[in-house]
């Protein structure tokens, strides 16, 4: 389809090479009269008050990055609260209580208020130009998640202002965290304002890797992807596989919370150790979460700012993957102090030593082509350079913590407090602000000042080490990290006050920074000063609302310093797609490997419901947090008819036969099955349900090795017939059998019609929901109640996570009717009939497995 | 601990053991072998790290500044293979191994060696400790405070009343912590004479802050004597004014949460005070013994140390206050 490109290494020095295209660009000039207008018309944002309901991805993206830096500020602000009170030994500025609840804080919002959602924000507004794509397959989608981040986030922070923010610290350690030792609504602000922030995570997180795999320039191979979207796709895949498990232990302490189900009780057969589990099994993934983006900026500016393509693409590459596959073997690092048995610790010691071979491979690329080319200082320089020097300190500081005996000492200390700040603000901020400073004239109608960037850096890393640098000897003199005060003998008070000073120090930089916001950047307001890195990936081609004029072939991994007139061409509409042939929003889709067209999709546009629907599921779990459930529930069905208003209109069909996209290529606009992006979406989230799924399953046999004397096995409980699992089973089987069929009769629904479709959809409902009756019946008919032990909660959770499907499925298979009551169903225009039937196999595969797990480990074990 | 061994703890430890200002709560600061096994391994990588980082800013240095041809030359792909992969691989292994076994060394449990056994139970916020005798019976009980000999090996059993603690004694070795529903083991030694501080290191709520208690190293023969001195009921008072502060004790219902062995109270949700008057500290860690930080706490105690436990008293004369506190601070 494509024209074969030339061997494009991209691995050269810059410069220019003949290229194929030249001889042929895709559509010729001049370009129809009324053409570009129509661009523009379609893709512009809203005016008024509906410019709320915006959904572009350059609109959402600063959105979103600018409610992760209110966060940052507002983090910032009780960390500085924290360091006036420790700067003195036995100082009572703040009081205990409230300095829990502070530090708890600062460390939740850092961590998911402000640093997942930076760096997916960043995402939404980078990737779709990095990758020449007019914006992200489900822009809605990033809107929903915008909205919903930031009501709930900013409700969630003001449970601070009430004396109800949570202060069980930001990992939540039951039975700290249950309901026993902390009956108020504090740590279910947490747990019910982490949940839905998890959610919005896992929404960009789908956005992402559908976004990557299938939304690129036409000749964008995988092996031209932009390092920083390579980032990106490794990021989403460790939401997609980490937060399952946080998402999974949040619900069950909830639970545990709301209705006593001892999961977590050692009493009743619960174990605290099941939480650490699942916490640090998305909670150390989740530091590879953030740096990965910020190693994806690393790479991308410090290549600009050499002037010369990254050094090691591919050994960078394979870093990038390594270390997410690495980080999800960590994760005992965090517990090397609970008396876990050495082999096991050995085991992870091992890994975390294994993780920084990845880490050493990014840090010598960058210096090997800091040494091929000529770095200019500039303040995103400075700030990378910064970020090189205090990684580096941190990572080996990350070594030292993850060798057992060091570890057995400076664990909970101030030493570790020092390391991961290194990590993270190292990490993550310092590349953070370096790519403030870089993309900012992408949409400012004016660049920052160089010369307060200078100052800006100066101070932040002046007081970064001034703060974080002594806090390691603080550790090493025996401080431990969380306490409110300090006895003046121990000889920790001079080091606290110098990391007090430094405190100030570095937010007088992110002040000045503000100042310079407030002075020189000016979003959305005209024109842009351009290419002003002389930077060579495809964001900083020419582009308006619609993204790129016409959508790039790409033949280098350095498209704008290796294609001549590329940035011309784009603009003049030369390149594919140039129009919209459909007269509404669209995006070219291609394959995921080889990045060849495949179709065009219509994407939808601005919507009201969409931002309704994210306020009041907000709204929802807020409510439910201080236990007004009527409200709550009200809302939340506000949230879910929200949705389905959202979701009408975005399965449009096949209202063209086929669009022309130049270069002689006709596309279709409408397809269903594994080439469109909604299938993939949808396998993205069942992998997201099967990990949860999974994270239970581990759950179910942990509890059963932590606990075996609660376990039938020894309190001779008799388990429930085997006639109840079967049946239960056999339910399940004929649910998806009638989806099956109902599949089937939608292919032929010209000849047969409607009614045996809507039939099938009816009766699996029924079967399904029956299935699960039947299992739970079989339970409770035996005498298992779910308070009673760690084994009976466990059970029953089966049956709960089991619940959630049905009624999801419950939901789309109604919507699935009402679409064919309206005539928006039919052989060709199935999306909806597929992608509830992808979800319906999932689901009948997790009941089966759960079965099988709950009626078999028992009569085995 | 060997001779090498200790030459290396002296050499490696000079920078910063200057003998006592590093405090009584560090890990630098050792008190026996397992503290000392790991201070040498932590100076050992302190210098590493630091001897890398400069590495790591030379090169980087030379990257930006070193000549265009010859840097270029240099500083290719030989560079990630061998900064990237052969340098960490082969540091990082041999650094594994030894602390793998350095590891194991230290929990290893030897079948000669008789240890003396103390049970320590994590309460919000403070420490209850039962010594064993040699049958494992509890033999005495005393709170916020462990005794210990030099030279002898010790094995904390460690358990929780209520959330997860974890305690700690810098200067004689690693943390473990204390979770409901596990015992752990841990095994220390200390080899010099010493007091010594530990504190609570994971967050267990509240006055998670002021969760300390005092480890105190002693020749065998002070601790034989302490230690047949604990196990001895409280002293009954003579003196009028003491025998005044003992029935204002039992009177006032402090036997309801304490226990004074040789009285009539026998609480058992606060600390055993049979021999408070010996101990240094009250509160866990946060006052020194005597009458007026008794009297303090007993009227004052949740401001002293807020959402602890024990409600303050605010209801005797400034007579019985002083006389309660002189009871308690005579039962040594």
């Amino acid at each position: 389809v494509i024209p074969e490109a030339t061997a494009a290494t991209g691995t050269g020095q810059r410069g220019s090479r003949a290229s194929v295209t030249e001889q042929g660009l895709p559509n010729s000039l001049p370009r129809p009269e009324g053409e570009l207008e129509a661009l523009e018309q379609i893709w512009r944002p809203p005016s008024g008050w509906r410019f709320l309901t915006v959904v572009n991805n350059s609109y959402i993206g600063v959105f979103y990055l600018g409610t992760a830096l209110l966060f940052f500020l507002l983090a910032g602000l009780l960390a500085l609260m924290m360091r006036s009170q420790l700067a003195f030994a036995e100082n009572d500025l703040i009081s205990q209580d409230t300095y829990n609840q502070v530090f708890t804080m600062h460390g939740t919002i850092m961590m998911f208020l402000f640093a997942v959602p930076a760096v997916e924000a960043f995402g939404v507004y980078l990737l779709p130009n990095m990758q020449g794509a007019r914006d992200l397959p489900f822009p809605r989608l990033s809107a929903y998640a915008f909205w919903a981040y930031l009501v709930g986030g900013l409700v969630f922070f003001c449970s601070l202002f009430f004396g109800l923010a949570p202060k069980g610290g930001w990992f939540m350690y039951p039975p700290l965290t249950s309901y026993q030792y902390s009956p108020g609504p504090n740590a279910d602000f947490w747990l019910l304002g982490i949940g839905f922030i998890e959610i919005s995570a896992i929404a960009g997180a789908i956005e992402i890797v559908v976004g990557v795999l299938k939304t690129r320039a036409p000749g964008m191979t995988l092996d031209k992807l932009p390092i920083y979207a390579w980032a990106m796709l490794i990021f989403a895949a460790m939401i997609i596989f980490g937060f399952p498990a946080i998402i999974l232990g949040t619900a069950l302490l909830e639970i545990e919370r709301s209705f006593h189900w001892p999961f977590f009780i050692a009493e009743k057969g619960g174990d605290p150790l099941l939480w650490q589990h699942l916490f640090w099994f998305f909670g150390h993934p989740e530091v590879y979460i953030i740096f990965l983006p910020a190693a994806g900026f690393v790479s991308t500016i410090l290549p600009t700012m050499a002037q010369t393509p990254l050094v090691g693409y591919r050994f960078v590459v394979l870093a990038l993957l390594a270390t997410g596959f690495i980080a999800f073997g960590v994760w005992v690092h965090h517990m090397f102090t609970t008396g876990i048995p050495q082999l096991s610790v050995s085991f992870f010691s091992a890994a975390s030593m294994a993780v920084s071979v990845p880490a050493g491979i990014q840090l010598f690329a960058w210096i090997a082509t800091i040494a091929k080319g000529r770095l200019q200082i500039t303040t995103p320089s400075l700030f990378i350079l910064g970020f090189l020097a205090i990684f580096t300190v941190g990572g080996l500081t990350g070594v030292m913590v993850g060798i057992v005996p060091f570890d057995w000492q400076v664990h909970d200390t101030y030493f570790v407090v020092a390391h991961f700040h290194y990590v993270l603000i190292g990490g993550m901020v310092f590349p953070l602000f370096a790519a403030f400073y870089y993309w900012a004239p992408l949409d400012s109608t004016q660049r920052l000042s160089e010369r307060t960037g200078r100052w800006i850096f100066g101070l932040m890393f002046a007081g970064f080490n001034l703060t974080f640098f002594p806090m390691h000897i603080t550790g090493l003199l025996g401080m431990p990290r969380r306490v409110w005060t300090y006895p003046s003998e121990l000889g920790w008070e001079w080091l606290n006050l110098t990391s007090t000073l430094g405190a100030f120090l570095m937010a007088a930089g992110v002040l000045l920074f503000l100042i310079e916001l407030a002075r020189n950047y000016r979003p959305f307001m005209g024109e842009t000063p351009g290419n002003v890195w002389d930077a060579s990936t495809l964001e900083w081609l020419p582009s308006g609302n619609y993204a790129n004029r016409s959508v790039p072939i790409v033949e280098s991994r350095d498209p704008l310093w290796d294609q001549p007139n590329l940035a011309r061409d784009v603009e003049d509409g030369r390149y594919y797609l140039p129009g919209a042939p459909t007269g509404g929003r669209e995006a070219l889709i291609t394959s995921p490997v080889e990045a060849r067209p495949q179709y065009v999709v219509q994407i939808p546009g601005p919507n009201l419901p969409t931002v309704v629907a994210a306020v009041f599921t907000a709204f929802f779990f807020l409510l439910l947090t201080v236990k007004l459930v009527i409200p709550a529930i009200i809302c939340g069905v506000i949230a879910i008819v929200a949705i389905i208003l959202w979701l009408w209109d975005t399965d449009p069909g096949p209202t063209h036969s086929g669009v022309d996209i130049g270069g002689g290529i006709t596309l279709p606009v409408y397809v269903t099955g594994p080439v469109s992006h909604a299938w993939w979406a949808m396998i993205v989230l069942i992998l997201v349900a099967g990990s949860v799924f999974a994270a239970l399953i581990f759950s179910y046999y942990f509890l059963w090795t932590a606990s075996p004397d609660v376990w039938p096995s020894s309190t001779g409980w008799q388990v429930p017939d085997a006639s109840w699992p079967v049946a239960s089973a056999l339910l399940l089987a004929g649910s998806g059998a009638a989806m099956a069929l109902g599949g089937r009769a939608l292919a032929a629904s010209d000849r047969l019609g409607q009614w045996p479709v809507r039939g099938a959809l009816l009766v699996a409902v029924v079967l399904l929901g029956a299935s699960l009756a039947a299992e739970l019946l079989s339970q409770w008919q035996a005498g298992l109640r779910p308070q009673e032990s760690g084994y009976a909660a466990v059970v029953y959770m089966v049956s709960a996570l089991q619940g959630v499907f049905v009624t999801t499925l419950a939901i789309m298979a109604f919507f699935t009717i009402a679409r064919s009551m309206t005539g928006r169903l039919n052989a060709v225009r199935r999306s909806t009939y597929d992608n509830t039937l992808l979800l319906w196999y999932y689901a009948v595969g997790q009941g089966l497995i759960g079965l099988a797990m709950v009626h078999l480990s028992p009569r085995l074990l | 601990m060997s001779g090498p061994m200790k030459a290396a703890v002296f050499i490696l430890g000079a920078p910063l053991l200057c003998g006592g200002c590093v405090g009584i709560q560090s890990p630098l600061d050792t008190h026996g072998d397992h503290a000392a096994l790991i201070a040498v391994l932590s100076w050992v990588m302190f210098i590493g790290a630091t001897l890398i980082s400069l590495g790591v800013v030379g090169v980087t240095a030379y990257a930006m500044f070193g000549d265009r041809e010859r840097r270029a030359r240099f500083l290719d792909r030989r560079l990630i293979i061998g900064g990237g992969i052969l340098f960490p691989t082969a540091t990082l292994t041999a650094l594994l191994i030894h602390s793998l076994i350095l590891a194991n060394r230290l929990v290893a449990v030897t079948a000669d060696d008789k240890p003396l056994r103390i049970e320590v139970i994590g309460e919000q916020w403070w420490w209850r400790v039962h010594y064993l005798d040699e049958q494992g019976q509890r033999a005495f009980t005393t709170a916020n405070e462990v005794r210990i000999p030099v030279g002898q090996p010790i094995e904390f059993i460690l358990t929780t009343a209520d959330v997860i603690h974890s305690f700690w004694i810098p200067s004689l070795g690693g943390k473990l912590d204390m979770i409901p529903g596990h015992v752990n083991r841990l095994r220390l030694k200390a080899d010099r004479a010493g007091v010594l501080r530990g504190q609570c290191a994971e967050y267990c709520g509240g006055a998670h802050a002021l969760m300390a208690f005092f480890a105190v190293v002693e020749t065998p023969e002070h601790f034989a004597a302490w230690y047949d001195g604990q196990r001895t009921p409280a002293r009954q008072p003579a003196d009028p004014f003491l025998i005044k502060g003992r029935d204002l004790f039992l009177s006032s219902g402090c036997g309801g949460c304490h226990a004074i062995r040789g009285t009539a109270a026998a609480g058992v949700i606060g600390p055993d005070l049979t021999h408070i008057g010996s101990r240094r500290s009250i509160g866990a860690g946060l006052y020194p013994v005597n009458a007026g930080t008794l009297a303090g706490w007993i009227v004052d105690s949740q401001h002293l140390k807020p959402e602890n436990r024990m409600p303050s008293f605010n209801v005797f004369t400034g007579e019985e206050l002083r006389a309660l506190a002189a009871y308690l601070q005579s039962l040594k």
